[in-house]
């Protein structure tokens, strides 16, 4: 069942639509993604929602209920701030009682509540610490449990993890997932990091300039970029202009194939790094794009290369770490069908 | 925003309007062209020159001999430094009436230096200036030290790794960010030099006076209400004009400083410069404002019969000079009741003022910011006797009311409510409260869940000067405050404007007693912000 829904929900600063039309539905229990660079509305969107600025057109229903009428503090959502905005005059406990407290449970209610939503987060015990000596982490556990603790019916995140290091994040995002499904909470979440949303979602909505730019499972959305944009936000680089005729496409790195029943004619077609094979021109059959090696990056469980072709852009291709060529060798490219896709003309 | 535009609008601008009203107008409409003629005349503009230029030399002189305390109380570590905080500020909110009289005892007939080396500097300008420096130290302490104390040392660390040496370094990357402040300060200083009252009534004799004491003079002995409103004007425009530019710098000062915890920049002095520095700091402090202090101590004990209480016993007998219908001891009950009535109405009203002017922006805000600041310049003795000719009559009949008396003197303690609390509301951040509400708060929860406790603090400082400088306001409560309610500036200079050693020992003892009350509201102040800064003051 759809718990919330957004119709044609627009926010202007000044002339600029911030967001423009955008149509976003929620069901319940589901962890929806919405992912952009800074500035793409992602945040603007939460705060609609939240009844924090009111949008300059559409509507945002929850549970079926337009919501329009509703303050913020009535609409019995949660959100977690992306600076975590935790409460500096009130101890670890005092700030996740918070919303307990406002709807008037006494404290001999509210206490075991406190004291199991830390334990939940990883921080037993900690009600009486300081939050001013929490660590990045801790407060971003205190400020979960307390946008959990009144059970709201749809909890937001801003940049959960935005501000943790990597290592952290990643094991946030596992825990955060597992907590998740184990509670059924219907879960908004707005990041600008693909890796976070691929973690957290179900499914992922892309944004861009205001606008919902592609939505789908994560998988899909991997596999199957829907635009150049939203191809180069998830990392890939090698999107070229090109001419489809039946399995083939005609770009300025030559002919590349291309899976079968891609659309045909003017378009662009993205070759994922991993779909780049390389070889020797030395000892190879000779077919393919020469091209010489003008980078090379590692990256721990594999090497980047940076390619630059006898004809047309640089070019990105992945290979194992054993024997992968050093930078100002000679290679040959040649290009694995399954991973080109064909994009929709600029 | 209502209440407090309809107190500025009743309690201020309509008085004061009143009196200028009353003495350009007659029959025949207004007469501007008695501006011109009071103008012009040769006493008046003696007056107009005096007042400006010991504005002036006193502004150069505080600086000249604050700045060195305000480096030293802000970039040096040495022992007793919180303490030596507060015990300069301690003139600041002293009433000019304790000023004035402390400086007597140094430098007056009888004072410290006549018995010592027959030296007398009252009745000179001297004195007057002295006391200035005394009573503005703390400004420019409080305002360059405590930006000072936050500027990031390594700011000028990286100027010296770019090749600056120590002074070129302080030169091209301090000084720059200190000179919005110590405009500011100096702006600060000269209002308040511009606009003296108390010190120059009791230190300056018949021989100078500053258009405040003008007005005094004009209104209450010569009655002549035609030139004491034109001076009124005087003074208004040009306090005006000087806050306008104050406004302006304090603005500057406001924007793209990098600042840090005022805690970690203060080092203990190193070699002979800072120390020398620092002995030079304590020994002005001590020569300066303990010194005075002191002296105004030790006379109010030195009775003719050897030290004693005598002056003190005096004090609780009605008859023993018959200056008084009351004993001057009652005063102390009336200061404090009227103080205390005083700074309820100035939380009130500066409270709700910074509440509204925290929430919004643009020009309208900081206009309102400095006609806030209009009272503290404008001349107080306009203001209580134009309480008198306003507030008389129905529905407003408030002549025998006790409450006039709060109400002139909370007209100086909103100003200082606003400027504590309106930076510290302004720093609350808005995403707090956006986390009450998501959190199910209504507004009014999350103002009294959020809002309330972290600007309690400010709340209680701002209480504590409010009620200090209710307590010391002399300029317009001598006006309005009835002969058998004194308070205790009222008192004081009643009794220092009559002959006789008892007379000046009571005035002693009335001074130290007041000195004490607002010197331990003044700690307390002190106290309750060691660990946070709020405010300008």
């Amino acid at each position: 069942m759809t718990l919330l829904a957004l119709e044609e929900i627009t926010v202007r600063f000044g002339d600029r639509a911030v967001v423009d039309a955008v149509d976003l539905d929620v069901a319940e229990h589901e962890v929806v993604c919405v992912l952009g660079p800074s500035g793409s509305g992602k945040s603007t969107l939460l705060r609609v929602i939240a009844g924090l600025q009111a949008p300059d057109g559409g509507r945002v229903r929850l549970g079926g209920a337009d919501q329009a009428a509703v303050p913020a503090h009535r609409r019995g959502v949660g959100l977690m701030f992306q600076d975590h905005q935790l409460f500096p005059h009130r101890d670890v406990g005092g700030n996740v009682a918070f919303g307990l407290r406002i709807r008037g449970a006494r404290r001999a209610a509210y206490e075991p509540r406190v004291a199991e939503l830390l334990e939940l987060v990883g921080l037993p015990g900690a009600q009486r610490r300081a939050v001013a000596s929490l660590s990045g982490g801790e407060q971003q556990r205190v400020a979960l449990a307390r946008a959990l603790a009144p059970e709201p019916r749809l909890l937001m995140l801003d940049e959960p993890l935005g501000q943790l290091d990597r290592g952290l994040r990643e094991r946030l995002a596992v825990e955060l997932r597992a907590l998740f499904s184990r509670l059924g909470t219907t879960v908004l979440a707005v990041t600008h990091d693909q890796a976070e949303a691929f973690a957290l979602a179900d499914r992922v909505v892309v944004m861009r300039d205001g606008r919902i730019a592609q939505a789908g499972s994560p998988l899909e959305v991997w596999q199957r970029p829907a635009s150049e944009f939203v191809a180069r936000f998830l990392g890939f680089d090698n999107v070229v202009p090109a001419t489809v005729a039946g399995t083939t496409a005609t770009t300025p790195w030559g002919p590349v194939p291309v899976p079968a029943g891609s659309p045909q004619g003017a378009h662009q077609v993205l070759v994922r790094p991993a779909g780049v094979l390389l070889g020797d021109p030395a000892t190879g059959a000779g077919s393919g794009l020469d091209c010489v090696v003008a980078a090379r990056t590692f990256r721990g469980t594999h090497v980047t290369l940076t390619l630059e072709p006898r004809t047309g852009p640089v070019l990105e291709a992945e290979c194992d770490l054993a024997g992968a060529p050093a930078a100002g060798d000679r290679v040959t490219a040649r290009f694995a069908p399954a991973e080109v896709v064909v994009l929709p003309a600029p | 925003m209502a209440v407090p535009l309809a107190f500025f609008g009743l309690f201020f601008a309509l008085p004061v309007a009143a009196i200028v009203g009353r003495g350009l107008r007659t029959d025949a409409g207004w007469r501007w062209g008695r501006i011109g003629e009071v103008l012009t005349r040769p006493d008046i503009a003696d007056v107009l020159w005096f007042t400006t230029w010991q504005a002036l030399v006193s502004t150069a002189l505080t600086l000249l001999i604050a700045l060195p305390g305000a480096y030293a109380f802000a970039r040096l570590d040495f022992r007793g430094r919180h303490l030596l905080r507060a015990v300069v500020t301690v003139p600041f909110v002293l009433p000019t009436v304790v000023v004035g009289s402390a400086f007597l005892a140094l430098v007056g007939r009888g004072g410290l230096l006549d018995e010592l080396w027959g030296v007398r500097l009252d009745t000179t300008v001297w004195a007057i200036l002295l006391a200035h420096v005394f009573f503005n130290y703390a400004v420019v302490v409080r305002t360059v030290g405590g930006l000072w104390a936050q500027l990031d040392p390594r700011q000028e660390e990286a100027a010296r790794v770019l090749g600056a040496g120590r002074f070129a370094a302080w030169r091209r990357v301090t000084l720059p960010a200190l000179g919005p402040a110590v405009a500011a300060a100096s702006l600060m200083v000269f209002l308040f030099t511009f606009s003296s009252f108390g010190v120059v009534q009791i230190l300056g004799g018949p021989s100078y006076a500053t258009l405040e004491v003008e007005v005094y003079r004009q209104t209450a002995q010569l009655l002549d209400l035609q030139t004491a409103a034109v001076l009124t004007l005087v003074q208004f425009a040009a306090v005006g004009a000087i806050l306008g530019v104050h406004a302006w710098a304090v603005r500057r000062r406001e924007t793209a400083l990098k600042l840090v915890d005022p805690a970690r920049t203060a080092r203990p002095p190193r070699g002979v410069g800072q120390r020398t520095l620092l002995g030079g700091v304590l020994l002005t402090v001590a020569l300066l404002i303990v010194l005075p202090l002191g002296v105004l101590v030790e006379r109010s004990f030195d009775a003719p019969g050897g030290y004693g209480w005598d002056f003190y016993r005096a004090l609780g007998d009605a008859r023993a000079t018959g200056t008084f219908l009351v004993a001057p001891l009652e005063a102390i009950g009336n200061s404090l009741r009227y103080a205390g009535a005083a700074t309820a109405i100035a939380l009130v009203v500066g409270g709700l003022a910074a509440a509204a002017l925290a929430r919004r922006g643009g020009p309208f805000t900081r206009g309102f910011d400095a006609l806030l600041m209009l009272p503290l310049g404008v001349s107080a003795v306009t203001v209580g006797f134009g309480f008198l000719i306003t507030l008389d009559e129905p529905p407003l009949d408030l002549r025998t009311s006790w409450i006039l008396v709060p109400l002139a003197q909370a007209l100086v303690g909103v100003p200082f409510v606003v400027r504590t609390m309106l930076p510290v509301l302004r720093a609350v951040d808005d995403r707090l409260r956006e986390a009450a509400a998501v959190l199910g708060a209504s507004p009014w929860r999350a103002w009294r869940e959020v809002d309330l406790p972290l600007v309690r603090r400010a709340v209680l400082i701002a209480a504590g000067f409010a009620f200090a400088v209710s307590l010391g306001e002399f300029g317009a409560t001598v006006f309005i405050a009835r002969p058998d309610r004194p308070t205790l500036p009222v008192a004081v200079a009643r009794l220092l404007g009559r002959a006789g050693e008892l007379n000046y020992g009571q005035a002693m003892a009335l001074s130290t007693i007041l000195m004490l009350v607002c010197a331990v509201s003044l700690l307390v102040l002190e106290r309750l912000r060691s660990d946070k800064t709020s405010g300008e003051f």
